[in-house]
């Protein structure tokens, strides 16, 4: 039998989930299909950065929209996140590299975004007293933070399923097709049947897009992250490298977070990665340099998410080019957890309203398909 | 000293140096295969034959017979060519079988054609009340000191709990002029007659008169408490005082020190974190990896041997090493195997090694309350976590242990799970209705032992980054 919703979700990671619930905000009823359990893949285990520091320009405006979501996320959710707001800081090594900042900083301010700021050296140590002598300043976004990326993804999910979200987890939605002027989608032995289909897939939304006549250049990556054993207190901000692939947090409880995309080999048919030691040697190498004080901490573990990764680093964001009724969410590339929330927010206003304020026009799949509707 | 592997590559990696390393390397080298036996400790034997080559005790009737066969196994893989390395810990593996190893503070990458893990068991958590006190240890613990230093207690002592091992190890702390105060022994009445149906196997197995001998050998001397159904470990701050209940009666003694053991269940960490499959035993009540007739699991190239197969005892580990390491032999140099013992002898052997096993499993089966805590008593030791927080995590919506950890943080401590694992399993199985097999177990992660972050600086680097450097 077939079961009549507003809107079917497919994918819950943190973007299908923000979008099942803000769907269910204005008053829809979804529902919300995911393969493994919510936050299983890349939203449950990245490094929970909430940032708005050195993004590509396309992605800006849905950033900070998702930042004032993240200020309030308790508000929304009813569950605090975990979310901490220390700044995240862009280290320059060098000169030259502090020249790059300089004119980065410099073209965003004529573009009308002020939230990256050129810090020299002084305000540096003060923001990060731990980082090497020799670093002459970076950038600074100072709401930026940190968050708990499973008790989020989690969080999202919940919320949604109170507010009226259908969830089924752990049967994949199969059988993608559309007629008589609805998406018809299978799962398990039931099959639910919308007005409107959301492509939130991940890793996997790169085959459904193709399946539906409008492939992109994405490919799967696993982005390694390790952490160590607790050590004293000695950095709130997070801290990323201009110049090498480093970026590093230290929790509340003392543990440290070392992540910076260096990438594992993802086995995406079967759940799994496997990791590359030697490149994580090159991060424990960096931070061996630049922060004396973890010389002795322990790894505890080690380990990578399965996400989609697009060919020009930007997600795929908005209406099909080719169905009525169909919306793409995914390819974030390594840095979508905190445009979940924002992304969320956005796709609901472009289902319900057939528009919105925020601007996203250069994160449609039309940049690949010229539009045929 | 530290000797790194000699070689990069090699035809079978063995790890771990208990019955079923030791026969297995042992087995490959005689071959001719290329062999690396990489181990934990600073001499072979495993925990069961722990210290077999420098014990202090040198009074062969105090250990038993049983151990000093560990000595012969040592003989074997002595004569053998296979490379041994001793106090090395093998980190990560993968299903490309590549072998991260740390050997005295320096790590080194290997890759295996075949990796043969023989890593054994660890000891049931006990999670009663108090457990997490000082003073409370488990007898595996007790009895390494006791094989390796010939250390025993000599305060106020309590064993608790079930099982084969706590008999020996009660026996081999009274012959080393060791105190043992009472022995509360917890396994259930009914489980004696579950058993009933398997006794002739066992009757007809070296098992039993052994065991019985041992246990006739600690009664004489010690007062045992039989159907124990409750237990608690009572102290501020350390052990002070053991309460139990038994006959409906409860009963509380002062004590200094209380091991606990109620059976061993396979190591699986190494294995699951090369994500090699397991499934949840019924009968033996922990994950046991699947595997075929000659140890194969689902990983190809990596073979399982020992208890880390499923428990079945030291004289099955040894053979189910010879079964695996035969089987190397067979796919990558199969001339060679025509000098190993036939795979229906060792069959043959196995088969007699295992019988009276499940005699031994449906006896020793702990009851619930020993295995599913409930209130305040902690769960997970690494992050201070109790029962009844993993309770209202399920209540708010956390349906395994994978996503336990986003809301306590449970097995994400040093120990990975070792310690809480089966617990969280059963603890949230019984919570949601559901089977252990349903609920599953944590995703485990490399490193499977912390290594310092100096360390994996220090690892040597790869060709693309001395290239990058020639390169300018």
């Amino acid at each position: 039998m077939t079961e009549n919703v507003d809107a079917i979700v497919v994918g819950g990671g943190i973007h299908g989930c923000s979008t099942a619930l803000h769907l269910c905000l204005a008053g829809l009823k979804p529902v919300l299909i995911e393969k493994d359990y919510a936050g299983r893949h890349a939203s449950g285990v990245n490094a929970g950065g909430v940032r708005q520091l050195a993004r590509h320009i396309p992605e800006i405006p849905l950033s900070i929209r998702s930042m004032g979501i993240w200020e309030k996320i308790k508000d929304l959710l009813d569950d605090d996140c975990s979310f901490e707001s220390y700044g995240q800081v862009l280290v320059a090594e060098n000169e030259e590299e502090l020249a790059v900042c300089r004119a980065r900083v410099a073209e965003l301010n004529t573009l009308g975004f002020t939230h990256e700021e050129l810090i020299d050296a002084t305000e540096l140590r003060r923001l990060v007293p731990a980082v090497a002598e020799t670093c002459p300043g970076g950038v600074v976004s100072r709401r930026d933070g940190a968050a708990n990326p499973a008790q989020t993804t989690t969080a999202f999910r919940r919320k949604a399923q109170q507010l009226g979200a259908t969830v089924r987890e752990g049967v994949a939605a199969s059988n993608i097709r559309y007629s008589d002027g609805l998406w018809h989608v299978d799962v398990g032995t039931e099959t639910f049947a919308a007005p409107v289909l959301v492509n939130a897939a991940g890793a996997w939304a790169g085959k459904i897009a193709a399946a539906l006549g409008e492939p992109v250049p994405v490919e799967t990556v696993a982005p390694m992250l390790m952490i160590t054993s607790r050590v004293p207190h000695f950095i709130d901000p997070v801290v990323i490298l201009r110049g090498r692939k480093l970026s590093f947090k230290q929790f509340k409880n003392g543990t440290v977070l070392i992540g910076g995309g260096h990438l594992a080999t993802p086995y995406q048919d079967r759940n799994e990665t496997v990791l590359d030691w030697k490149s994580l040697a090159i991060s424990a190498r960096t931070v061996f340099e630049l922060f004396p004080v973890m010389r002795s901490a322990t790894i505890v573990r080690a380990w990578a998410g399965i996400e989609a990764k697009m060919k020009d680093d930007i997600p795929v964001f908005g209406p099909s080019s080719r169905h009525k009724g169909l919306y793409h969410q995914f390819g974030f590339s390594l840095h979508g957890f905190q445009l979940g929330p924002g992304a969320g927010a956005v796709m609901a206003e472009l289902i319900v309203n057939g528009g919105t304020q925020t601007r996203i026009s250069e994160l449609g799949i039309d940049r690949f398909h010229p539009s045929t509707l | 000293m530290t000797v790194a592997p000699k070689r990069e590559d090699y035809d079978v990696v063995v790890i771990g140096a208990g019955p079923a390393g030791l026969a297995a390397a042992a087995t490959s080298a005689e071959a001719g295969l290329t062999s690396l036996l990489l181990d934990e400790n600073i001499g072979p034997g495993g925990q069961v034959f722990r210290a077999i080559s420098s014990t202090p005790v040198t009074e062969r009737s105090q250990l038993g017979a049983d151990y000093w066969v560990g000595a012969d196994l040592v003989q074997s893989l002595r004569a053998s060519n296979a490379e041994v390395i001793h106090r090395a810990t093998v980190w990560s593996l993968d299903r490309n079988l590549d072998i991260a190893v740390s050997i005295g503070g320096a790590s080194a990458f290997v890759k295996a054609k075949r990796v043969i893990l023989a890593t054994g068991a660890l000891e049931r958590p006990f999670p009663v009340p108090g457990w997490t006190l000082p003073g409370v240890m488990t007898a595996g613990a007790a009895q390494t000191m006791l094989k390796s230093s010939g250390l025993v207690p000599d305060g106020r002592t309590v064993i608790a709990g079930q099982g084969p091992l706590l008999w020996l190890l009660a026996a081999q702390i009274l012959r080393l002029g060791g105190r043992i105060d009472r022995i509360l022994d917890t396994t259930e009445r009914g489980n004696y007659f579950a058993a009933l149906p398997h006794a002739f196997a066992f009757l007809t197995s070296p098992y039993f008169t052994k065991g019985l001998s041992m246990m006739r050998e600690v009664k004489a001397k010690v007062h045992v408490v039989s159907g124990v159904t409750e237990l608690a470990a009572i102290g501020d701050g350390q052990l002070a005082n053991v309460s139990y209940v038994a006959g409906g009666k409860r009963e509380t003694i002062s004590a200094d020190l209380l091991l606990l053991h109620q059976g061993v269940v396979p190591n699986v960490n190494l294995a699951m974190s090369a994500d090699v499959e397991h499934r949840w035993d019924d009968v033996q009540l922990c994950w046991s990896p699947v595997l075929d007739a000659n140890g194969n699991s689902s990983v190809a190239g990596i073979a399982i041997a020992g208890d880390g197969a499923g428990i079945g005892g030291a004289n099955a580990a040894g053979v189910r090493g010879r079964i695996a390491a035969r089987a190397a032999v067979e796919a990558l140099a199969p001339a060679a195997a025509a000098k190993l013992p036939a795979m229906a002898t060792l069959r043959a052997d196995l088969a007699k090694a295992e019988r009276g096993r499940v005699f031994l499993d449906t006896l020793f089966r702990p009851s619930p309350q020993f295995r599913i805590p409930s209130g305040d008593t902690i769960v997970c030791r690494c992050e201070e976590v109790t029962a009844k927080d993993v309770l209202d995590s399920v209540a708010i919506g956390a349906t395994g242990p994978n996503q336990l950890k986003a809301y306590r943080r449970t097995g994400m401590g040093p120990c990975q799970g070792r310690l809480c694992g089966l617990t969280v399993t059963e603890l949230m199985a019984q919570a949601r209705g559901k089977t252990p097999q349903e609920i599953g177990y944590y995703r485990l992660r490399a490193p499977v032992k912390p290594i310092t972050l100096a360390e994996l600086a220090a690892v040597p680097k790869s060709e693309a980054d001395i290239k990058a450097v020639v390169r300018g």
